[in-house]
């Protein structure tokens, strides 16, 4: 047990701790254990309202947070980067006890990732660049990038301090104020922030925190009059009512991060080690719990024996176990919801004729924990083929020519990322083009990094998160035209 | 010493320099002298750490940012330290260095890591089968010859962008002001930037620096200066090798100012324009051009505010002039004022030296200055303000621009027309409109035509 001085339970709003008004509260569990961890206080729409209240009031012309100089917001950002090294091991600790994710994994990925996000937008800062004009007749015109206004975010819990930061970190860079809602199964870390941001130095209503649930808190940030935009990573179901919710309300802006079927394509020629080791995290990253899984592998003719047969070696190596311990690989499913769900996919795998090389079933009568499981044999139309699974499960098909493999691998509304493994440039390069996906991996998987926009395709996603292209969904272009009484060269 | 590969060395030559204090012409210390063979080592060891595979090409970009905001941390902790060196080093003043040259530094570096990581080619459509894309490459080994007005502020504005983009630099700081150069140096190594990344070798123009414009090995040269020296730099990088080339030159830059403009402000930006730092600024509003009808009124005020300077010792409290740097300087300033006085000019107040020690010179105020005069057309690099008269909008466009140099310029009205019509007609890579010096990390500065080539920041 680790003594946390600074992980308020509650409400944070205009960087204090609320109750919630209606007096409720919700319990967070740790998956692997399945033990209650505390009580968090239920925020509903009466707190999202005063969240977006004092949002509001921090966005106002002449507020503190709006006459801040643009490098006074890259400063702030940087030291909530030094904070974030500095309580390293406390984040990564809840994050593991919420989520059930590996503590080597919360450490060394997780929070790298939020780290350097934070660091990449400080430096942007004061860097959102509009343009001068020329345009015809006489005028003067030139474009400011303005702050959007209160920007609100729904994240997963499968990355939940990660997809936090994702969105936090360009929303601050550009200027714009928060109301933040983090998933009910792992509220913990994004509450933590809530302590830092207040000691980092950000004015009071710039970053909120309401915790609570999809249907209550959720859904009153995306109907809500006042906020100007929303973020949201999760399920393409949910997305779509986001959108919908926000077109009936105010017409907000939207960004979504939604699921994925993403296709590897494992070529004859490929570096067959690097492909089988690139393939299996992809899949089994996160207890499978990624959006970017590689949930259909296209292994070429040629070479597709010996790929599952190393696949299956590498899965039945996995070890699964207590996210504590430095060993385990993979931890449990996060609720007992997914799990079921998983499992049902399972089963249809079987029912529908795929062969199944490994797993297949939960590890105990007790707990969320699934065996790493193998399916070959796997064809287009299996639900297996065609479902976003989230757990951990690899099924494996066979494609003999590179249109072909391009046909079905598109051939979903899903588009978030692919793969490709080839050492054959033009193959490569060809690939890269055709694939209807957001990104594009050549002889590797989940390479992410701040610098390199991210997004889907389809219904994977609307807009992008990350690089440079982030700043586009946290700006509104105002474009301004002055009258000349001359015209000027 | 020189420093190479994090390194101090001895010069090759074994020969010193001395360094001045301008307020009291008294020897500060002795510096190692660089030459054409250091010049040649410090290329070696900025090649070396350039070679594809060296530590320096394959940290990740967003490391590099790391490393200049560590450094930006390192000149924060040591401001104090580094605004004593400036000011005794180059006469400035003390609460002017520690607020606005460090000031300054800090943010031009912190301004510059954010960059590092966001350094973006693009793909490009091309016609046929090919994929092609842009690579925005780091250009390798820069020369980069600092001035002595800014001594620390102009260093960093050479270092930040160049390492910022990956290149390796040797650096030659003016030999009047090496002292906070060579103080970077080992903060450099501090903050950890692998050795030959930085490399610092004082020394004089004709030495040092014509070894670097000179050199078959040097990628680019980077010089803030006089126009003068700027012309022989280009000139050696095409005899050379034609190494790339961004010149800061001298400007004479205008600064007009009409009858419907709020005159107290315009007063005082006028004045600070041109009296910063003793009138040693590239970008001193030296000609001033005031609309008829405010004329008057606007010279009273000008000589007025002149009249309230303090000099006298840089580092004490309440000294609002500090000396000019050096003989050469103070010699050159003293001539000119003395052809402003021959060719006519009204000579309002000032207009000789000050103090028995020290190159001091008093604030020196001339109206009824004509274009056709040496302290109209020449960059006199002190305290000495011009100011003239001008009718019409058209007469003072013409009027303005009627000069080889083109930095800066600034405007002072209230009618939005007037504003805009001269932020397009004047050529000048500055344009200030209502202010004057408004300078930061995030804005392009450079010059129009004999000013410069290229932009900073």
């Amino acid at each position: 047990p680790i003594p946390l001085p600074l992980l308020s339970l509650q409400i944070f709003i205009n960087n204090e701790w609320h109750e919630s008004t209606s007096g409720k509260k919700f319990p967070t569990y740790n998956p692997s254990t399945l033990e209650k961890i505390c009580d968090i206080e239920e925020g509903d729409k009466p707190d999202v309202d005063n969240a977006v209240e004092a949002a509001k009031a921090a966005f106002q012309r002449g507020s503190p947070w709006r006459q801040m100089d643009a490098p006074g917001r890259g400063r702030l950002l940087h030291k909530l980067a030094d904070l974030l090294e500095r309580d390293r091991v406390i984040l990564a600790t809840l994050e593991t006890m919420d989520t059930g994710k590996p503590f080597l994994q919360a450490y060394f990925i997780d929070l790298e990732g939020c780290i350097k996000t934070l660091r990449y937008y400080a430096g942007w800062a004061d860097k959102i660049q509009g343009r001068t004009i020329p345009v015809d007749e006489n005028f003067v015109c030139f474009t400011r990038h303005e702050p959007m206004g209160v920007c609100g975010a729904i994240t997963p819990w499968n990355f939940p301090l990660l997809m936090l930061v994702w969105k936090m970190a360009p929303a601050l860079c550009c200027g714009n104020t928060l109301v933040v809602k983090p998933a009910e199964q792992t509220p913990l870390t994004a509450l933590y922030i809530g302590s830092l941001i207040k000691e980092v130095g950000f004015p009071p209503g710039v970053v909120n925190i309401v915790p609570g649930y999809g249907p209550t808190a959720g859904a009153a940030i995306s109907t809500h009059d006042s906020i100007d935009k929303i973020a949201f990573t999760g399920s393409t179901k949910v997305g779509k009512l986001i959108k919908e919710a926000a077109s009936k309300s105010n017409l907000k802006r939207v960004t979504l991060e939604l699921g994925g079927k993403n296709p590897c394509i494992v070529c004859a020629d490929a570096d067959l080690d690097l492909a089988v080791e690139c393939a299996h995290q992809g899949v089994f990253f996160n207890q499978g719990q990624c959006c970017t899984a590689a949930s259909r592998v296209f292994v070429e003719e040629q070479i597709y024996p010996e790929f599952v047969k190393r696949s299956v070696e590498f899965a039945k190596k996995r070890l699964v176990g207590d996210p504590f311990d430095a060993r385990t690989e993979q931890g449990p499913q996060i609720d007992q919801k997914q799990f079921d769900k998983i499992l049902e996919l399972i089963e249809s795998g079987k029912k529908e004729g795929a062969k199944l090389e490994c797993g297949g079933l939960a590890i105990e009568d007790r707990g969320l924990f699934i065996k790493p499981t193998v399916f070959s044999e796997v064809t287009d139309n299996m639900r297996i083929a065609k479902e976003e699974i989230f757990g951990p499960v690899q099924p494996i098909m066979k494609f003999k020519s590179i249109e072909e493999v391009i046909r079905r691998a598109n051939s979903t509304e899903y588009g978030l990322t692919a793969a490709v493994f080839t050492k054959n440039l033009d193959r490569a390069l060809t690939l890269a083009s055709a694939l209807q996906s957001g990104t594009v991996w050549i002889n590797c998987y989940n390479a992410l990094y701040a610098q390199a926009p991210f997004g889907g395709f389809k219904m994977s996603g609307n807009g992008r998160e990350l690089g440079e292209y982030a700043l586009a969904e946290y700006t509104e272009v105002k474009t301004v035209t002055i009258k000349l009484s001359q015209k000027s060269p | 010493q020189i420093f190479i590969n994090n390194e101090w060395h001895d010069s090759v030559s074994g020969k010193k320099f001395a360094v001045f204090n301008p307020a009291t012409e008294e020897k500060i210390c002795e510096v190692e002298e660089g030459d054409k063979a250091d010049v040649d080592k410090a290329v070696k060891a900025a090649r070396k750490a350039f070679e594809l595979g060296s530590t320096w090409r394959t940290m990740d970009a967003s490391e590099r940012g790391r490393l200049l905001n560590k450094l930006a941390d390192l000149v924060e902790r040591d401001r104090l330290i580094l605004a004593t060196m400036e000011t005794i080093d180059g006469g400035k003043l003390f609460s002017t260095a520690y607020l606005m040259d460090l000031g300054a530094c800090i943010k031009t570096l912190r301004y510059c890591a954010g960059w590092a990581d966001k350094i973006h080619g693009r793909t490009v459509p091309m016609d046929g089968n090919f994929f092609t894309f842009t690579r925005h490459e780091p250009i390798g080994v820069c020369g980069q010859i600092i001035p002595w007005n800014f001594p620390l502020v102009m260093f960093i504005w050479k270092i930040a962008p160049a390492l910022c983009c990956g290149n390796t630099v040797v650096v030659k700081p003016a030999e009047q002001t090496p002292l906070s150069a060579l103080y970077m140096g080992s903060l450099i190594k501090e903050a950890g930037f692998p050795p030959g990344v930085v490399n610092i070798v004082p020394g004089f123009g004709p030495t040092a620096g014509a070894a670097i414009s000179h050199h078959m090995d040097i990628d680019k040269v980077a010089f803030t200066g006089s126009t003068e020296v700027g012309k022989l730099i280009k000139e050696a990088a095409g005899k050379s090798n034609l190494k790339r080339v961004t010149l800061e030159l001298g400007g004479k830059s205008p600064n007009i100012i009409f009858a419907d403009a709020d005159l107290d402000a315009a007063v005082e930006f006028a004045h600070i324009g041109l009296f910063y730092h003793q009138g040693q600024c590239c970008i001193a509003g030296s000609r001033i051009f005031v609309e008829e009808p405010i004329y008057d009124e606007f010279v009273r005020r000008s000589i007025e505010r002149a009249k309230k300077y303090t000099l006298g010792d840089p580092l004490k409290p309440g000294v609002q002039q500090g000396p000019q740097i050096d003989k050469e300087q103070y010699k050159k300033i003293l001539e000119l004022i003395e052809s402003g006085k021959k060719e006519g000019a009204k000579l309002e107040c000032g207009g000789g030296p000050w103090g028995d020690k020290g190159y001091f010179i008093q604030p020196t105020v001339f109206s009824n200055v004509t274009d056709d005069m040496r302290i109209a057309k020449e960059e006199i690099f002190g305290p000495v303000q011009q100011i003239m008269k001008f009718k019409t909008i058209d007469e003072v466009i013409k009027r303005a621009n009627n000069t080889t140099y083109g930095l800066a310029a600034a405007v002072f009205t209230k009618d939005i027309d007037k504003a805009l019509t001269f932020a397009a007609a004047l050529q000048a890579g500055t344009v200030w409109v209502n202010c004057y010096s408004a300078l930061s990390a995030q804005c392009p500065f450079g010059g129009f035509k004999m000013s410069g080539n290229g932009r900073e920041m």
